[in-house]
């Protein structure tokens, strides 16, 4: 028995090491163009990056472009799927997402597909678009036009799909976009009942409603728990009316589209896509 | 005042209901569901993964014999191992049996070696590695491998997951009483063997030299 605790004990010590090694950091998504190298040029990344933001606005996927040094001591698919798990790039529950990335003094790069996607964009075209498009570029140090070239390539594939309209399909869960919408109607709601019942009332009541009512939608107790506590909490506060004011338009911004919304006002976040490891890498 | 009462009443209830739940949830039994109900999901993404990988091996065979008959041994290799992998029940109660899953284990990981073979000799026909059809079955060959990589490591956090749920307090003794046991996973040896995608390792380097 000991025997078995003690390789047990070693099982998972390698396995923390191995993770322990494996962790080079992700970074945040900030915009659809990550360039940690310095490669591109500010005006090539702006260029890059209307070229990205003009797709999602017009087709709803989401296509982002991320260059690192090296992505060793992991190999780029694992690396790959780590951002990719992280970022979630595409719409939830369409998974139109795709990621390309160049690791560039491994002179590696892959094409990492959503699930939505890889019907369109099969493993072999993505390894067509890896060697016969962007390969050639990179080969001369072409970096900004292999990637143009590579989008653009992506782009017209993805145009010949239907896709849902670039909006969020209405959904019956709870995502977290829908949660600023809510949290709008719940403040509101808070500030009537505050001046029906009093205070402290007013605002237990608001917090159990919203419990309730995410409870029901997302049957998730924490969840649920969570948000009758915070609406609790904030509705109890003075600065109320501020809040609501700061809340406007992010939820006048909502229905317009939520993920590409969000594009227009600097920030850049992955609309919730998923990824199974579908796409294809390649070197220069 | 009665409107007060009415809100009570009327929310109160769910309120004490939702908190009631929470307890039950205590004793683990929720938790023990909702991992297995992961663990169920993500082998089954494996073995569409797996299915996917050996729906691929005909077409490829067939395409290496067209410029590399005389290989019969290795084409063999893949054919026997594709049919051997391919001969194992697959039940749902392949995931609690440590023995059957070895078994699946061990035959799959047998596949991957024999269609690394192939592509490594591939490499020795520079006809077939020019070949059109064979590059995009390359292609799909290698995604299909990093898919099953990434599957496969879903399911080792979600067995992960779950037997951590079946081995603590207090969801062992739910475990217990509801004959829920702890699953075999795919070990650490195997996965280093498995997680390296054959024609990565065989194809990549030596056409960039």
């Amino acid at each position: 028995m000991i025997r078995y605790l003690n390789l047990l004990f070693l099982v998972l010590l390698f396995t923390l090491a191995n993770h322990a090694l494996a962790e080079i950091a992700i970074p945040p998504l900030k915009s659809h163009v990550t360039d940690l190298t310095g490669t591109l040029s500010s005006t090539e990344i702006s260029r890059l990056e209307q070229q990205l933001v003009d797709f999602e606005t017009q087709k709803g996927s989401q296509i982002a472009v991320l260059i690192v040094p090296t992505t060793q001591p992991e190999n780029i698919e694992q690396y790959s799927i780590r951002v990719a798990e992280a970022w979630k790039l595409g719409r939830k529950g369409i998974d139109d997402g795709v990621l390309l990335l160049v690791a560039k003094n491994d002179r590696t790069l892959r094409i990492e597909t959503g699930y939505g996607l890889e019907g369109v964009l099969p493993d072999a075209l993505a390894r067509r678009i890896i060697d016969e498009i962007i390969v050639p570029e990179f080969r001369q140090d072409h970096f900004f036009s292999g990637l143009q070239a590579g989008i653009e390539h992506i782009t017209r594939i993805i145009e010949g799909e239907t896709l849902p309209e670039s909006k969020p399909a209405g959904g019956t869960n709870l995502a977290v976009e829908n949660i600023i919408p809510f949290l709008f109607i719940a403040l509101v709601l808070g500030r009537t009942l505050q001046s029906m019942f009093g205070k402290m009332a007013g605002a237990t009541i608001t917090g159990s409603i919203a419990g309730a009512l995410t409870w029901l939608i997302s049957s998730s107790i924490a969840v649920a728990l969570l948000i009758a506590v915070a609406i609790f909490v904030i509705s109890l506060f003075e600065q109320t009316g501020r809040i609501i004011h700061r809340g406007g338009p992010g939820y006048r911004n909502w229905p317009g589209g939520g993920f590409s919304g969000g594009s227009f006002g600097g920030g850049f976040r992955g609309g919730g896509g998923s990824f199974g490891g579908g796409g294809a890498s390649g070197r220069w | 005042m009665r409107k007060l009462l009415n809100f009570l009443t009327n929310f109160l209830a769910p309120v004490s209901l939702l908190i009631l739940v929470s307890t039950l949830s205590g004793c683990g039994y929720n938790a023990l569901q909702s991992t297995d109900e992961q663990v169920q999901s993500s082998w089954s993404e494996v073995l569409n993964q797996y299915q996917r990988r050996a729906d691929l091996i005909p077409n490829l065979v067939n395409t290496v014999k067209g410029f590399a008959a005389q290989e019969k041994e290795v084409l063999l290799g893949v054919t026997e191992a594709r049919s051997k992998a391919g001969s194992i029940q697959v039940s749902p109660e392949l995931i609690d049996d440590p023995e059957a899953f070895a078994q699946f284990r061990n035959a799959q990981g047998e596949l991957t070696g024999a269609l690394s073979r192939l592509l490594a000799i591939a490499e020795n026909y520079p006809q077939l590695k020019s070949d059109a059809n064979f590059r995009d079955l390359q292609a799909q060959l290698e995604g299909t491998e990093n898919r099953i990589a990434v599957a496969r490591n879903r399911y080792i956090k979600a067995v992960q997951e779950y037997n951590v749920t079946v081995r603590s307090f207090p969801g062992n003794l739910t475990a217990m009483m509801f004959g829920f046991k702890v699953k075999p996973n795919f070990t650490v040896e195997n996965e280093k063997a498995l997680s390296t995608p054959p024609a990565v390792d065989f194809g990549a380097p030596a056409t960039a030299q």
